[in-house]
């Protein structure tokens, strides 16, 4: 009897692993890169994601904007109060209206969320040739593959091989759908200066960006998988009690 | 039925005083402690309790999302993300609500496909079965528009895709869409609407779950023997023997679920979802939940739209028909051998349509659905029909306790007492 249940659960995970709502989509082959927060037991490298911090603002968010987070989320990073209040007092927010019922610009606070390089999504296509450069608050959920898609992204810019012909402003990409993409490479070497002296290599910020990214759209992963591990093994000898309570009850009858 | 105080057998005096007045405990202790149930359930008879269970986290976790979730195109996913990071354990409700919905199909296919291998839809529980195919339904329409509330990219396309199926209609059908958008395009009265129906939903589908138990408990459960139980030999009190079993059952559905929400809480979902939603930019695939790929594989089996949504409907409404289709008065399978067979080609099928129903709309998936499909239908139009007729069923067991303890003779008598007098 248990062997049939095992079997239909056996059956329900062999369908999932073959998923089908994820085959459907472009084949292009994400390699896998390993990451700090890889597997069941993985967590945040916090120097990794505050250079990938450090990456996105000097980076990319001239063209990106990150609007669900706030700066004072970058304390979960392991900035401290004062480095955090620092970052946000360098932009400058629209507030208001004050009591003469005028909108001024004050000092961001670590309240505000990050600020975003366009006021819409016109004025945002309008400076990157009719493209839109996206939010990238969620994007490595919002991608197959999410990180390693991400990293695979930002150092898959290469020469379009011979006999391909890109179209006006596009660039040949090895893992976008379709090899073209509106935004230009937007990594190069020693483009960012890391204080702790790790090398700007495109494989460096790249890891770190995706790291950053992928802790912005995932900021509970750690605390879920903790609390996961747990549960788990308070179900797994709560089903042993279960289990031999069941024995013993049914010892009589058969 | 003689008016005034209720007979009570309670000793408890609060209890005995309440019951007397409003015979709940009676009820409870004659439904769920003394319950005769057969003795010989396997593990599949656990998936009606998961459902009940896994109906009320649903409900639970719901309520709560309501509680921060903004039901308007402009708010609405950015809401959902706010949930997941603002909120006190908002990630947990959010996901538990998400999977919850996954899990609930999971149960309920394999509830299903336990009531079609051993023959619980036929007399005389074919309005327990009836009852079951309307919560199926209900379900799907609950899951339909809950996942249109992010609003992310799926459920933007996906709620467009299918309501749009209504057109095919003739006469009617404009006006339906119409209705179910609130406008002429899929949105923020559609949003509303169904945001609206989404929350009503669940407590229509608590209503006839209520019915379901009901009738069950006229009927009594069926068994893997299907046969009928023909005394107190045959049965167990439901508690403790049932509350035993079905609490084991749970705990390890708790740990498949635990298992979804900690560690794969998007592993179910389409990473689409998590773009918001745009009218302007068309997914490459639009595709649906999971546990609708079937059904999607069989409309897009048929080139002709209304051919093809009514398949779709039909694939489901046939269910309703099924006892009168099976017309063998054997119940299970284990005692059918051609039958058997078919019925396990047709899992085949439906496993094989649900992987179409994920790949695009080319060949070969296009052919294998279509092959699928007809085998689907033709299980229970002909195949079925026709077994009634020809199959030779093997010999069924005298009687389950016959069956399940062997030999011969009568049972022991302490057996069938003691639980008895445990009741
Ligand atoms: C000069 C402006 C600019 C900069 C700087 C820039 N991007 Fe982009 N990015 C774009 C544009 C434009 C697109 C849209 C491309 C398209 O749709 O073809 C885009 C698209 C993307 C995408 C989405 C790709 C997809 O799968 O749809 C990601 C991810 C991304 N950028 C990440 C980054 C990261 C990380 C950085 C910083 C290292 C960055 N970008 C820097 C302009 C920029
Ligand atoms: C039969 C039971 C139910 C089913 C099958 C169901 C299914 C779903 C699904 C599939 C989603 C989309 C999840 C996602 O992708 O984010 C969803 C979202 C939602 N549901 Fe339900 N639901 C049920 C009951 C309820 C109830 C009773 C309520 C309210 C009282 C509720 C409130 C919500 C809200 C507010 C959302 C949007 C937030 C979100 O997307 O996470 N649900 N539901």
């Amino acid at each position: 009897m248990f062997r049939t249940t095992l079997g239909a659960f056996a059956l329900i995970g062999g369908l999932l692993a073959t998923s089908p709502a994820r085959a459907a989509g472009e084949a292009i082959a994400i390699p896998n890169h390993p990451f700090s927060f890889d597997g069941v037991f993985g967590t945040y490298d916090r120097a990794s994601a505050q250079r990938g911090f450090q990456v996105y603002k000097e980076v990319c968010a001239n063209c990106h904007a990150m609007r669900l987070l706030s700066y004072r989320n970058l304390r979960e990073l392991g900035l401290t109060d004062q480095q955090v209040a620092a970052i946000a007092s360098q932009v400058q927010v629209q507030d208001g209206p004050n009591d003469e019922g005028q909108m001024f610009e004050r000092p961001g606070r670590p309240s505000d969320r990050f600020r975003s390089p366009f006021p819409n999504q016109q004025a945002a296509r309008a400076a990157n040739n009719g493209a839109y450069p996206v939010d990238l608050s969620v994007i490595a959920k919002a991608r197959n593959g999410g990180a390693d898609y991400l990293y695979a992204l930002l150092t898959g810019y290469a020469d379009p091989p011979p006999g391909v012909t890109m179209g006006e402003g596009m660039n040949y990409n090895r893992y976008f759908p379709g090899h073209q993409i509106a935004m230009g490479n937007p990594l190069n070497p020693d483009q960012v200066e890391f204080a702790d002296g790790t090398p700007g290599t495109v494989e460096n910020m790249a890891r770190d960006v995706a790291t950053f990214l992928q802790w912005a759209a995932e900021p509970e992963l750690e605390q879920r998988r903790a609390m996961g591990v747990k549960i788990i093994i308070f179900l797994t000898i709560l089903g042993g009690l279960a289990y031999a309570v069941k024995r013993k009850v049914w010892a009589d009858v058969h | 039925m003689a008016i005034g105080l209720h007979d009570s057998d309670f000793k408890n005096p609060v209890i005995r005083w309440v019951d007397q007045r409003m015979p709940i405990f009676t009820m409870m202790q004659k439904e769920y402690g003394t319950f005769p149930t057969p003795r010989n359930f396997n593990y599949f008879w656990n998936f009606g309790a998961l459902a009940m269970v896994n109906l009320m986290i649903m409900i639970a976790t719901g309520i709560f999302l309501a509680m921060h979730y903004t039901p308007h195109t402009s708010y609405a996913f950015d809401s959902v993300e706010r949930i997941m990071r603002d909120v006190n354990f908002g990630w947990l409700i959010r996901y538990v609500h998400m999977n919850g919905a996954s899990m609930f199909f999971i149960v309920v296919f394999i509830h299903i496909w336990r009531g079609m291998y051993y023959g619980s839809y036929k007399a005389p529980r074919e309005l327990l079965w009836m009852l079951g195919v309307v919560i199926f339904l209900l379900m799907m329409a609950t899951a339909f528009m809950g996942y249109v509330l992010p609003w992310g990219q799926m459920s933007f396309w996906g709620a467009t895709v299918i309501t749009n199926l209504f057109s095919a209609f003739p006469f009617v059908g404009d006006w339906i869409v119409t209705l179910l958008w609130g406008g002429f395009s899929v949105d923020n009265p559609t949003l509303n609407r169904f945001f609206s129906l989404h929350y009503l939903l669940p407590f229509v589908i608590v209503g006839v779950v209520f019915l379901h138990v009901v009738a069950l408990h006229i009927t009594g459960s069926n068994n893997p023997l299907g046969v009928e139980p023909k005394g107190p030999q045959d049965t167990l009190p439901f508690h403790p023997y049932y509350t035993a079993k079905d609490s084991f059952g749970l705990v390890i559905y708790f740990i498949v679920f635990a298992g979804f929400v900690f560690f794969a809480p998007n592993f179910l979902g389409h990473p689409d979802n998590y773009i918001p939603a745009d009218p302007l930019v068309t997914p490459a695939h639009i595709v649906p939940e999971w546990y609708f790929l079937p059904f999607y594989a069989i409309l897009r089996a048929v080139p002709d739209k209304l051919g093809g949504v009514l398949l779709m409907f039909g694939s489901i409404l046939v269910l309703f028909v099924l006892p009168w289709l099976d017309g063998s008065p054997v119940r299970s399978m284990r005692f059918r051998p051609v039958a058997r067979i078919a019925f396990l080609l047709w899992t085949v099928c439906f496993f094989v349509l649900m992987y179409c129903g994920g790949m695009p709309a080319e060949e070969p998936y296009v052919t294998v659905s279509r092959i699928a499909t007809a085998y689907y239908f033709g299980y229970f139009l002909v195949i079925l029909p026709l077994l009634a007729r020809l199959e030779k069923p093997l010999p069924l067991p005298e009687s389950i306790a016959r069956a399940v303890l062997g030999g011969g003779g009568p049972m022991p008598a302490g057996a069938a007492a003691k639980p008895m007098d445990k009741a």
